[in-house]
């Protein structure tokens, strides 16, 4: 409660968090909000925002209405992010938590491991693996994921390390409880805030890397998405500059939301200033 | 001559602090070559006394009335430039940690030639000169060697040495030492202290000395000033402060440190408990390729205790006392020997075979703020140890709230969280914690020494009841002579490593053997507080225990 309080105190967060769940809200209902689909080209080509009230953010070079366009990209972007987010999580936590609490060689060789994906550049990685794989949100989750779990592997890792030698995981030992147990309930629960924290930053790459692999044509065919209406559009920049521009506006916006409610969450976990 | 005067000095504390000022109309006198203890427990306001004279109180606090003279001259009118130009100085000031007071990226002579160049010493060989000068000065071997030292390659007692070498860099009139020995052990501490008693009388300089303990006031002070919750509550003569306290909180705290003399005990003789044989302990790290550097923190320790013993283990730091307590409840494994719980050797169990055994042997820690988890609510804390042992959800709870009870926390703090609670509750939190397995054994590491010298008694006195209650065994690992001697019924002193000299304690107050035993006895018989006061302190007054001037404490 009190965490929520200190979160809602930050304007910057707040007002982060409450784009992110209208985006979300909007990207959910896009298809009972309007009864085309994206890919409909349903209007004159090349239409400036604000001149026609049926397509009133313009439409691209074919003549698909850019706002449905927008609204069906959130929905990929979001997906995107909340999916690679958890996916990630998922091996990070795993990892970093058997590093970090058994020590010793098991540490060594996840750790050798977690290098072995630091040291190739992360797009670079992306763009090979979605390309091998097929484009589509599987293989797209799959790869920004297999590309960020090492730095949360190594968070947890570093957290584990440094509550492992704390007097209460100690007692919990005396006390016989099993390793499971300690992580559980000992130890994780202690390294929620900054785990919390990484994973907005996680999200935050996530959709830029998604629109990345858009714009380079390795997103989902089925699928229409932000980093692809740029790509569509960008040859046209100088004659309908809209085009390329409101896609990339949205991207802009929602990771800056995504960071500030990351950063507002910090905060928010930061022990009181107190004398 | 009054060097430093401080008259109706007021720090009002943010709303919703404990209480409305830090200091409450403080008014004291310093004269020159004299020392005033300044004698508090923590949160008393003893150390934002020492800020406001430097006048680096932290935000926001800050003077609300009263004024600070120095020499006559008002600190308030003074710049910030001149107030630097007056710190380190004419005021100069020794802190607790001095690990923490260093710099660890600067060789110590750099650092104390700093201080001198910021005041204005030009010349790099007068510089070096005087550093040499002041090293060797403050009892340091080999000054010309040790000034090209780093701070970690020091001991905690030369580097204290080295801060108060470079406090008196220029000589200061006023040297204000806030718990310089705290952080030391008592052979350390009392060096440091006869040493910073021989430098005040030789240069003249006033001290302002800072403290919790009242063995350290008996040792320097002249004149003592009693501080509680931001009041002074008693002011005067060291003698007649410690022999002839007026104000009831003094005569408690004096009480609480003054030795009592241990309740006569039926002779004990249970079955043994807990028994280890040749335990040893190696801990290496590699230096190179090839070559390591090991440190043997047990060597050979050998010791048993029976059903409703206390065994002291006293050492100071790096004796292998820790060790010798975290192999004992297998929080480390040893390298080599036995230990027996209940008879059943569990120096070569794995974890998985040990952790039904765990309820036998239970721990309680030294750290009231980190040994409890956080984010758990003080009866799930209590209730990890039944349940993971094996118990319904509904007898563990019921367990806990016994527990709560039986070592005097209310009723309420079972659904209340850990930073709710002061340093002392915590502790009865943990002890709470380690009972609620039914225990035939409990260690106690340094379970007391960072807590107020009136919340260690009422510890101590909680666990030697519980102790009676329940036909606890304890081994109680201590650095504090003092302590050991109030509870335990036999004490074995440890150094490098080693069980040097093992016995009833009566006996060993009385007739120390070894070497050490008796430095040790030596400085906490002479640090042992009032009942050190009415004559040099011998061993056995130490033990016997001169009665306190007043009734019990708390």
């Amino acid at each position: 409660m009190r965490l929520l309080k200190r979160f809602v105190r930050q304007p910057s967060a707040l007002l982060g968090a409450v784009f992110l769940l209208v985006l979300a809200a909007l990207a959910i209902a896009a298809p009972w909000l309007t009864s085309s689909s994206p890919w409909e080209m349903n209007s004159q080509p090349m239409l400036a925002p604000f001149h026609d009230p049926a397509h009133w953010l313009g439409s691209d070079l074919l003549g698909r209405d850019l706002g449905i366009g927008l609204l069906y990209g959130a929905r990929v972007s979001l997906a995107v992010g909340v999916l690679t987010s958890l996916a990630t999580l998922l091996m990070g936590l795993l990892v970093g938590a058997i590093a970090g609490y058994f020590g010793g060689w098991v540490d060594g060789v996840l750790m050798r491991i977690a290098e072995f994906f630091q040291i190739i550049p992360q797009l670079v990685l992306a763009v090979i693996l979605v390309a091998v794989l097929e484009p589509s949100l599987g293989t797209i989750v799959l790869a920004i994921a297999l590309v960020a779990w090492p730095a949360v592997a190594r968070l947890v890792r570093s957290e584990f390390l440094t509550l492992r030698q704390r007097e209460f995981v100690q007692a919990a030992r005396v006390l016989g409880q099993s390793p499971w147990g300690i992580i559980s309930q000992q130890i994780l629960p202690n390294a929620l805030a900054p785990l919390l924290v990484v994973m907005t930053f996680v999200m935050a790459t996530a959709i830029l890397t998604e629109s990345a692999l858009a714009f380079l044509g390795l997103s989902d065919p089925e699928a229409m998405s932000w980093g692809y209406m740029i790509n569509a559009s960008r040859g046209l920049l100088r004659d309908a500059w809209w085009m390329s521009f409101l896609p990339g506006l949205a991207i802009a916006l929602c990771v800056l939301a995504v960071n500030q409610v990351g950063e507002g969450l910090r905060v928010a976990f930061e022990p009181e200033r107190s004398l | 001559m009054t060097l430093l005067s401080v008259e109706h000095l007021r720090i009002a504390l943010p709303p919703g602090a404990d209480r409305s000022h830090a200091l409450y109309d403080l008014s004291l006198q310093v004269r020159s070559g004299e020392c005033l203890c300044v004698v508090g427990e923590s949160g008393s306001g003893k150390s934002m006394l020492a800020k406001a004279l430097l006048r680096q109180l932290p935000r926001p606090l800050s003077v609300q009335s009263g004024r600070l003279l120095f020499r006559g001259e008002d600190l308030a009118a003074r710049s910030e430039a001149a107030m630097r130009e007056l710190r380190g100085r004419h005021i100069s000031m020794v802190f607790q940690e001095p690990m923490s007071a260093l710099n660890p990226l600067l060789r110590v002579g750099e650092q104390i030639d700093e201080t001198l160049r910021a005041h204005g010493v030009k010349s790099a060989s007068a510089r070096r000169a005087r550093v040499v000068e002041l090293l060797g000065y403050v009892g340091l071997p080999d000054p010309e060697r040790l000034r090209l030292a780093y701070p970690f390659e020091l001991s905690g007692g030369q580097r204290q040495r080295v801060v108060i070498a470079m406090a008196l860099a220029c000589d200061p009139a006023l040297l204000i030492a806030d718990e310089p020995t705290s952080a030391l052990d008592v052979t350390t501490q009392a060096q440091i202290l006869e040493m910073l008693r021989r430098i005040q009388q030789d240069k003249g300089m006033a001290l302002l000395f800072i403290t919790h303990d009242f063995a350290v006031v008996e040792a320097i002070a002249d004149r003592v000033l009693v501080l509680e919750k931001g009041q002074v509550v008693e002011q005067g003569s060291a003698r007649q402060v410690l022999r002839e306290p007026q104000a009831a909180y003094t005569r408690q705290l004096l009480a609480a440190v003054s030795a009592q003399p241990l309740a006569p005990r039926t002779t004990v003789d249970g079955a043994v408990v807990l028994k280890a044989e040749r335990l040893g302990k190696v801990f290496s790290r590699r230096t190179g390729w090839w070559s390591k550097h090991t440190t043997r923190a047990l060597d050979a320790v050998g010791l048993q205790v029976r059903e409703g013993e206390t065994l002291g283990i006293v050492g100071e730091s790096g004796s292998g006392k820790s060790t010798l307590g975290r192999c004992l409840v297998r929080l480390l494994r040893a390298d080599s020997g036995q230990i027996e719980w209940l008879g059943q050797d569990v120096a070569g169990l794995s974890e998985a075979r040990l952790r039904p055994l765990r309820s036998e042997v239970q721990m309680i820690f030294q750290d009231p703020f980190a040994s409890l988890n956080p984010r758990q609510t003080v009866g799930r804390i209590i209730m990890t140890g039944p349940l993971v042992q094996g118990r319904t959800r509904a007898d563990a709870e019921q367990r806990a709230r016994a527990l709560l009870e039986l070592v005097g926390l209310p009723a309420t703090a079972f659904e209340r969280y850990p930073h709710e609670f002061s340093g002392g509750q915590r502790q009865r939190i943990g002890i709470a914690r380690a009972l609620a397995v039914e225990p035939k054994v409990l260690i106690a590491d340094e379970c007391v020494s960072a807590l107020d010298a009136l919340i260690q008694v009422q510890i101590l006195e909680l666990l030697e009841s519980l102790q009676r209650r329940l036909k606890l065994s304890i081994i109680f690992i201590t650095h504090d002579l003092r302590v050991a001697a109030r509870l335990c019924d036999r004490i074995a002193v440890m150094q490098n490593g080693r069980v040097v000299e093992q016995g009833d304690t009566a006996t060993l107050f009385a007739d120390a053997r070894h070497p050490y035993t008796r430095t040790l006895l030596h400085c906490g018989g002479r640090l042992a507080g009032d009942s050190a006061l009415s004559s040099a302190a011998t061993s056995e007054s130490f033990i016997a225990g001169t009665p306190a001037p007043t009734q019990g404490c708390v």
